[in-house]
């Protein structure tokens, strides 16, 4: 497939090698993040007018899941600020290369644990509490502060950066749906990679330090485990590392890597969306209410539905679909373990869609409180650039339902496409996708249903 | 090279510190230059305000930055002058109190919020020097020794609603003894009927002509504007359980009737229908003082809220003259 070079393009190159560009942006998002924990903490308790959760979870989700996921891949890993004090503490280097190192025990991340199943744990986790989480600055702040000395910890105990790779609830989806962007870091020549010695990229030097995403920029065949640093970029002596524009969604039709773990986050993410369609944009305010009545029985009762559903159900259905498909050729050519969990990859640009069509119904809806929010970022009564009195107006409001028609059905078609090439790499006839394709066809009636009515 | 690297390092580490803690203290300094109370409302059933109780000094403003997490609900405090405030969902209100005297205050919702709406009460303690003053007399209620608990029924009723305007003939005929708001506070009507009967001019009045007269005694211990302001706290307070017309009829009275007032009998409280004001025999045996007295503590174990704190003696007595508006023909 075709792939044009970035960074042929003039400018592209200095300003990624330079360390200072990319620093004052994540330096900024730290800024951010500090504002937003503190605003939390003391500012009004009222969520729409608080910086961090409007800010976070309306600005921040918005450019998130519409632009930086469909479009970088994960790009917002290159400048998250979450595991900077932790990883400079590690470095003792705030920007400049430091070959001394700082304060870490640089212990390995456990074998056992080189998989993101911890990462699909703190994401249902963290789901459980969304509710209360999405519109209480407190807990948005607290849940926040949490990240941040979670990394921490893992930076000062760990080498690299264990806590995006493996505990970030939030970087294990970006990770998954970065495989359907229509960018790349990739070797330009890998050969060449095989024949360098010092793997300067991996282990660091003058320029700059190892991946700290624990991944061979060598090796590298999908997206989902590079942080998209360019520490790489730094590091590589022959120039031999190109950030890629390319198709997109490249990544899904790559065998190699295809894993359980990955398999189950497209199903925590997908009946993630289709649950909190349900629960926060349905009309039953019993299944709301115990969503927010943390602790509660209903709580509980809500809770333990949530994860039969994702960790149990849907992919219990999907599990049935694929056997169902087996069942339609004449022998299987394949373990049942991996068809299913290889067509489960058809399931990740349904699952973005999914997420970008939830994200429209509430994002432009209330993208206007970030306005007075800027003004009175504490709620209390300021109107420091004058913008404090604009009045809440949902932008576009009549072209959200047919954009999330356009989107859910674009899913849909991509993740038919998708199950039908997986099916043909492992030697299935296309009838035996079908299934599969039935099965996200019921998934996106019931997105549509939810999302549009 | 090298200089240059180890000087932006320290630039950097600058910047970064900054951030980190700078940025905090900075936000908290804001805080510091006018520090306020967050106050959050929440109906009674979820928690009322919170926090709900305060701490003041005399002479130091108390800032206050209210808002509610659920619907309308409204700020004041109770026997002050402050005007009310209405908290809404989603907003936030500030407000700053000075307070002169030391005590306790209650501050309590004015918007009719839910079925537990009374008991979204605060208080605040203001400290300061004790002022050496008068101590408050007791209520009238309590000087007069009433037992507000016991039955106060009166025996004979008129067989018409009692005119002010018709007893008004016979008013320059009174004795000076009934005319004054001494006498009206501490005796119930039927007990001013039965003077009135005793008294030589008015034998040849009848029975329902004396209740006029006794209605006319009422009115002239009140005025239009006493009782517009009774009609406001009525309406604000007591409708959702009295009812606009004072019948006992208000939406919350069925459930206390049946003693299935959840915002009431989850603290184990018992619960009785609410009075009824139009009721003869009720109000014609409760005198100014006996009802004045029901307002200020409340009804034992009939779910009616004390008042005592919230209304200031002019109110209370207000609210007192208001009732007698369901029995006499103001």
């Amino acid at each position: 497939m075709t792939r044009y070079d970035l960074t042929r393009l003039p400018l592209v190159k200095p300003l990624l090698k330079n360390r200072w560009p990319q620093w004052m942006v994540q330096v900024a998002a730290l800024a951010g993040f500090v504002f937003a924990i503190t605003a939390g903490l003391i500012g009004t308790p009222v969520g729409n007018h608080n910086f961090s959760i409007v800010f976070v979870w309306i600005g921040w989700w918005a450019l998130l899941m519409l632009i930086a996921v469909p479009l970088f891949g994960r790009g917002w890993c290159s400048i998250c600020p979450i595991p900077l004090p932790g990883e400079w503490l590690q470095r003792g280097a705030v920007i400049a290369p430091n070959a001394q190192g700082g304060f870490t025990l640089g212990r390995r991340w456990p074998n056992r644990l080189r998989n993101i199943w911890l990462q699909n744990g703190t994401f249902a986790l963290t789901a459980l509490f969304s509710a209360v989480v999405l519109t209480q600055p407190g807990v948005t702040a607290i849940v926040l502060a949490a990240f941040l000395f979670l990394a921490l910890a893992a930076s000062l105990v760990f080498e690299r950066r264990a806590f995006c790779r493996y505990l970030c609830p939030v970087g294990g989806f970006i990770g998954l749906y970065s495989q359907v962007a229509p960018v790349e870091v990739r070797a330009k020549d890998p050969s060449l990679c095989a024949t360098h010695l010092e793997k300067t990229c991996y282990v660091g030097g003058a320029e700059g330090y190892g991946c700290p995403w624990q991944v061979y920029p060598g090796g590298l065949v999908k997206n989902t485990y590079c942080g998209t640093c360019v520490e790489c970029l730094r590091t590589c002596p022959h120039d031999n590392i190109a950030i890629n524009l390319r198709p997109p969604g490249a990544d899904l039709l790559v065998p190699a890597g295809r894993k359980l773990d990955e398999a189950f986050k497209a199903f925590i993410m997908l009946g993630s969306a289709l649950a909190y369609s349900l629960v926060m944009l349905g009309p039953w305010g019993a299944i709301k209410t115990a969503a927010y009545s943390v602790g509660s029985a209903a709580w509980i009762g809500y809770a333990l539905s949530f994860v039969v559903w994702i960790f149990g159900m849907l992919p219990g259905a999907f599990l049935i679909a694929v056997l169902v498909g087996k069942l339609l050729g004449k022998r299987a050519p394949v373990s049942t373990r991996k068809a299913f969990t290889s067509l489960s990859y058809a399931l990740i640009p349904l699952g973005l869609a999914a997420w970008i069509a939830f994200s429209l119904s509430f994002v432009f809806a209330n993208l206007s409180y970030l306005w007075p929010v800027v003004s009175d970022p504490l709620g209390w009564g300021w109107n420091l650039f004058g913008t404090a009195g604009i009045e809440w107006t949902p932008y576009f409001m009549q072209i959200v339902p047919a954009s999330q028609v356009i989107v859910l059905i674009g899913g849909l078609a991509w993740a038919s496409l998708t199950a039908r090439q997986i099916a043909g790499e492992l030697k299935f006839k296309t009838i035996q996708a079908a299934p599969v394709v039935v099965f996200c066809f019921g998934v996106t009636v019931g997105l549509l249903w939810l999302l549009v009515g | 090279m090298v200089a240059r690297r180890v000087t932006g390092e320290y630039a950097a580490r600058l910047i970064v510190i900054g951030i980190l803690i700078g940025l905090p203290i900075a936000a908290l300094s804001a805080r510091w230059l006018k520090p306020a109370i967050e106050i959050r409302a929440r109906v009674a059933e979820a928690g009322g305000w919170t926090p709900a109780d305060l701490t003041a000094a005399v002479g130091q403003p108390l800032h206050l930055r209210l808002t509610s997490d659920d619907v309308i609900h409204g700020f004041a405090v109770g026997q002050s002058a402050w005007p009310a405030l209405d908290v809404e969902p989603g907003k936030v209100v500030e407000t700053t109190l000075l307070f002169e005297t030391p005590g306790r205050y209650v501050y309590y919702c004015t918007r009719w919020c839910g079925l537990g709406h009374w008991r979204m009460r605060g208080t605040i303690e203001v400290t300061g020097p004790t002022v050496e003053s008068e101590t408050a007399p007791q209520p009238l209620y309590a000087q007069l020794g009433i037992k507000i608990d016991e039955p106060h029924v009166a025996e004979s009723v008129p067989g018409a609603r009692p005119s002010p305007s018709r007893g008004a003939k016979f008013g320059a005929s009174l004795p000076a003894a009934l005319l004054n708001a001494d006498y009206y506070r501490a005796h119930s009507p039927v007990e001013a009927w039965r003077d009135l009967r005793a008294e030589a001019n008015t034998t040849s009045l009848s029975d329902d002509e004396v209740w006029d007269v006794v209605a006319f005694l009422w009115q002239s211990n009140t005025s239009e504007a006493v009782l517009a302001e009774g009609q406001r706290l009525f309406a604000a307070n007591c409708t959702a359980c009295h009812g606009e017309g004072g019948a006992g009829d208000g939406i919350a009275a069925q459930a206390l009737a049946n003693n299935e007032h959840e915002a009431l009998t989850e603290f184990g409280q018992h619960t009785v229908a609410p009075a009824d004001f139009t009721d003869l025999s009720r109000m014609l045996g409760a005198s100014p003082a006996l009802l004045q007295g029901k307002i200020i503590r409340g009804g034992m174990g009939t779910g009616m809220p004390y008042w005592g704190p919230i209304f200031t003696e002019a109110q209370t007595w207000a609210l007192v003259d208001y009732l007698w508006t369901f029995v006499f023909d103001y």
